[in-house]
């Protein structure tokens, strides 16, 4: 069986399409990057601090009533909202004044009012510092990982690839976290932990289409850098939609069948991965050929020593 | 053409068993278990297990199965056995010396455990429990220090000729003389309490100012922590619960996971309580230099006391509570040294008054400003004060307090004190009913999940597509294994990790076949093509994987918790992955098509 017929000749690389490509790369790492300036994201209680609780109710769960028992308690600041089931509530709380073992007493309280088949089933108490300190992990992961694989990729191909490779890596970590700043979605530990599976995954759809892309340069001799980069990505273009179809049935069946606390994980896989089959058709190669990249770049300097020998 | 040598094909099949076997012990199910552990972590025998083994019979309940685990004896019931009655009955009778706790264990055939098996651990949030980050207060720990030193210094210094004062303030100890005073002696006089301190002169030439070296400061923490450490460790022994963790993390931290707890209420006063005793004489003339008040509890006056502590928290080395005449006591024993102390102190003062001070530290969280910052509230209250009706020595007991505060006193005087305070930086708590949950949602995702890629594989690669799903099946199992093998928790997140690999284990598959059916439309012979599909496809896939597994590996390195768990199943899976679907395909493949005549290859 085959998705797509056997010899596709699409010229992704056309001036047109690279064009458009480019413009589209641009709004959408434009619009990540104002969103994320101006309404910036839904920090998790792992970088703010805060307190959460999972609550399990009986029977389908009276919001309103909640926030109002928790508003009256002095706990102004509280967000009440159902966590993938009616019977579920998930409280969130900035960082309170005074003693834990206090705090969650005088909330289990709270929310038990009235209705003592309650079960809490999480309970999270994350101090301001912690969280900060998570935060800075987690940039320092993301800009560590790609230096890492910049110098990776120098050392397999060269540094024209390189810097192809990192700008659809940073190019994909921008529009997926500015994803989750447009649509407001809640962005945990977890989320760090996608984009830099993203980066991972973008990247391996990028190494695979650049090792063609070398092995084309030599084999295709004669031929500009553009015609053989592009008859290597349309070479790659089965391989590349299929694993792509294979990685997103995987995450659909996380996203929902997982539950809702990975939820925001498998979104963020699901937007990287469709960016990133993107940006490994389009912005790797394009940066590469805006550098001028050509064969004889990947052509290793000739260290034989016996060459000097004939020379008079 | 295509042939893989015997003893290839000898090794995938070695390897494949040995996954096998690995992950073989997955598969039991668990079963109400006793786990019983010596206190001070010494090896049980086949003797002490029979003595338990009776023990529990004798209370009438009949184990499954017994047997030694590191160490460790555990009682296996039958399931729905009510482990209640049985614990119980055991902590009456074992309770003071050993760990006692009701757990679940694995129902493995004796072969299996006996030859070191055992199923994946489970983390927290799919087992239920909780997890605290602690911090050590640094300062304090210098602080006790340096007032130690205070003390010796004034105690060497009484003697020679000159001196003035001795004060602390900061940190720093500053010695004020006045002009008589032999600086070179008194420098002298210092080095003998510690040569290591850094003396220096101050401006004024009447004083000497004294610190700790930074090598002192750094191995006076490194013992904070590691003495807070074991202190955690007894305390969290007390507990009843089955595989505690403490554990050091960074440089001023400690990790508590405490699986299968369920209100952190209890176990929260017991973690950072820093509650402490210490016994001073009442100053009766109440003028005595360093003397000071002191309050007193609901009940009792507040005195002043002097300086000198006869016997503090750290020189008690057992207690117990209990009932004398209907009031709670706490009995106490002090080692040697506070023994002494206290036999000179009440030979010395017999027929005048003595207090006990109970001292407990708390941090509080203060909003100043929109900042929360926070401070500590230490208590220093008189729970007691008798008049000395008899010399004694190291045995005795103590009163005034609740017995809830009597019971708890004595276990942390038992576990021994916090070398410094420790505070409570983050704290999660995780139900069983969500424990249970994440564990049948986590699965239910890799099943769903892997079924679709199987379903896909065999339609689009038919033949190849059903060899590349057997590499996949082996994958998982190769994971499974690895992870019970290292004994790695598997977390959400590590589910999560899992159900990734699956997707994306493929990939090697898809570029090999692909290259295949290329080599095919370029005409080359069927066995050439499989030949030529797998050599070239490997640079790629080698390529692919390595900087994946960068990924990974800086995920590992730099992240934490649920961080770490996705890392270490992402990192096993790109490993055996490329175990799987390069070397395990190709063994397949040269079984069934290798060195015979073909005419088309079913990819």
């Amino acid at each position: 069986m085959r998705l797509i017929k056997e010899k596709t000749n699409i010229d992704f690389l056309g001036s047109t399409r690279r064009k458009f490509a480019l413009a589209l790369s641009a709004v959408l790492v434009i619009a990540s990057l104002v969103s994320l300036a101006t309404r910036g994201l839904e920090f998790g209680i792992d970088f703010t601090g805060g307190i959460l609780l999972e609550v399990g109710y009986g029977e389908s769960a009276d919001l309103v009533k909640i926030r109002g028992d928790l508003t009256s308690a002095g706990y102004a600041g509280a967000q009440v909202q159902r966590f993938g089931a009616e019977e579920v509530v998930l409280v969130r709380l900035p960082p309170q004044e005074g003693d834990v073992d206090q705090i969650r007493a005088r909330l289990q309280q709270v929310l038990h009012a009235g209705d003592q088949s309650i079960v809490l089933r999480r309970v999270e108490f994350v101090s301001p510092q912690v969280g900060s300190e998570l935060a800075e992990s987690g940039a320092l992961a993301l800009v560590f990982a790609l230096m890492l694989i910049f110098i990776y990729v120098m050392i397999r191909f060269q540094w024209k690839f390189s810097a192809g490779a990192v700008t659809a890596l940073a190019h994909d970590a921008i529009v997926t976290v500015g994803f989750f700043s447009i649509f407001g979605l809640p962005f945990d530990l977890t989320v760090v932990a996608a984009v830099l599976a993203v980066i991972g995954y973008s990247l391996n759809d990028t190494v695979v289409a650049f090792d063609r892309i070398r092995e084309n340069f030599f084999s295709l001799r004669g031929m500009t850098a553009t015609e053989s980069m592009n008859i290597s990505i349309n070479e790659m273009l089965a391989r590349t939609i299929i694993t792509g179809v294979t990685t997103l049935l995987v995450l659909a069946a996380l996203l929902f069948l997982g539950g809702e606390s990975i939820a925001p994980f498998s979104i963020a896989l699901i937007v990287g991965i469709v960016v990133g089959t993107y940006s490994s058709i389009y912005t790797a190669s394009a940066t590469a050929l805006a550098l001028n990249v050509n064969a004889q770049d990947l052509i290793e300097p000739i260290k034989d020593a016996s060459l000097h020998d004939d020379l008079p | 053409m295509n042939k893989y040598p015997v003893w290839l094909n000898c090794l995938v099949f070695v390897i494949l068993i040995a996954g096998c076997l690995l992950a073989l012990p997955n598969i039991y199910v668990s079963v109400p278990a006793v786990q019983i552990a010596d206190n001070n972590a010494v090896a049980y025998d086949e003797a002490r297990l029979e003595e338990y083994v009776e023990a529990v019979q004798k209370a009438g309940a009949v184990p499954e199965a017994a047997y030694l685990q590191d160490g460790r004896v555990v009682l296996r019931f039958e399931t729905g056995t009510d482990l209640t009655p049985i614990g119980e009955s055991l902590k009456a009778r074992y309770g003071r010396t050993a760990n006692i706790a009701q757990t679940l264990a694995p129902k493995l055939p004796t072969w299996m455990r006996e030859a070191g098996l055992g199923p994946m651990s489970l983390g927290l949030d799919l087992r239920g429990g909780v997890y605290v980050l602690l911090e050590v207060d640094m300062n304090s720990a210098i602080d006790t220090r340096m007032a130690i030193y205070q003390d010796s210094l004034i105690d060497s210094l009484r003697e020679a000729e000159g001196l003035h004062r001795v004060e602390l303030n900061n940190q720093v100890i500053r010695v004020r003389l006045n002009a008589r005073a032999d600086l070179e002696e008194t420098r002298e006089i210092i080095k003998r309490v510690d040569p290591d301190l850094v003396i220096a002169d101050s401006t004024d030439g009447e004083s000497l100012t004294v610190r700790m070296s930074d090598l002192q400061i750094k191995a006076r923490e490194d013992f904070a922590v590691d003495q807070n450490i074991t202190t955690l460790r007894n305390r969290v022994n007390q507990l009843g619960v089955a595989e505690p963790l403490v554990q050091r993390q960074g440089v001023d931290r400690i990790v508590v996971q405490l699986p299968g707890v369920q209100d952190p209420n209890e176990i929260n006063k017991i973690l950072t309580a820093t509650a402490t005793l210490e016994f001073r004489m009442v100053d009766q003339s109440g003028t005595e230099p360093g003397s000071r008040r002191y309050v007193g509890r609901p009940g009792q006056n507040a005195q002043v006391l002097k300086r000198k502590i006869i016997a503090s928290g750290d020189q008690i080395v057992d207690a117990s509570a209990g009932f004398s005449e209907g009031r709670p006591i706490v009995s106490i024993s002090l080692d040697s040294a506070g023994g002494e102390s206290m036999l000179k102190t009440t030979m010395e003062y017999l027929g005048k008054p003595m207090s006990t001070v109970f001292i407990e530290t708390r941090r509080e969280a203060v909003r100043r400003g929109d900042e929360l910052e926070y401070r500590d509230v230490k208590t220093e209250e008189i729970i007691s004060t008798a008049t000395i009706q008899g010399v004694f020595k190291s045995r005795f007991q103590i009163s005034g307090l609740n017995p809830g505060e009597a019971h708890d006193l004595a276990l942390l005087l038992r576990a021994g004190a916090l070398a410094a305070p420790v505070f409570k930086i983050d704290e999660r708590t995780i139900g069983p009913s969500l424990g249970q949950d994440n564990i049948d949602r986590g699965f239910n995702a890799i099943k769903i999940g892997f079924l679709a890629v199987i379903f896909f594989m065999a339609i689009y690669y038919r033949a190849f597509g059903l060899i590349a799903n057997i590499a996949l099946f082996s994958n998982l199992i190769f994971i499974v294994a690895m992870l019970s093998l290292l004994q790695a928790s598997l977390t959400l997140p590590g589910i999560a990790g899992i159900v990734l690999t699956v997707g994306m284990a493929v990939d090697a598959n898809v570029l090999i076949f692909e290259r295949i059916r290329e080599e095919l439309s370029a005409g080359a012979s069927p066995q050439a093509a499989i030949h030529s599909g797998y050599e070239k496809a490997f640079s790629s896939i080698a390529d692919a994987n390595i900087t994946t597994l960068i990924a990974a590996i800086v995920l590992f390195g730099l992240g934490t918790g649920p961080i770490k768990g996705f890392a270490i199943t992402l990192m096993l899976g790109i490993i055996t992955s490329m175990f799987t679907s390069i070397v395990g395909t190709r063994a397949i493949v040269n079984l069934i098509f290798g060195g015979r005549k073909l005419t088309s290859v079913p990819v």
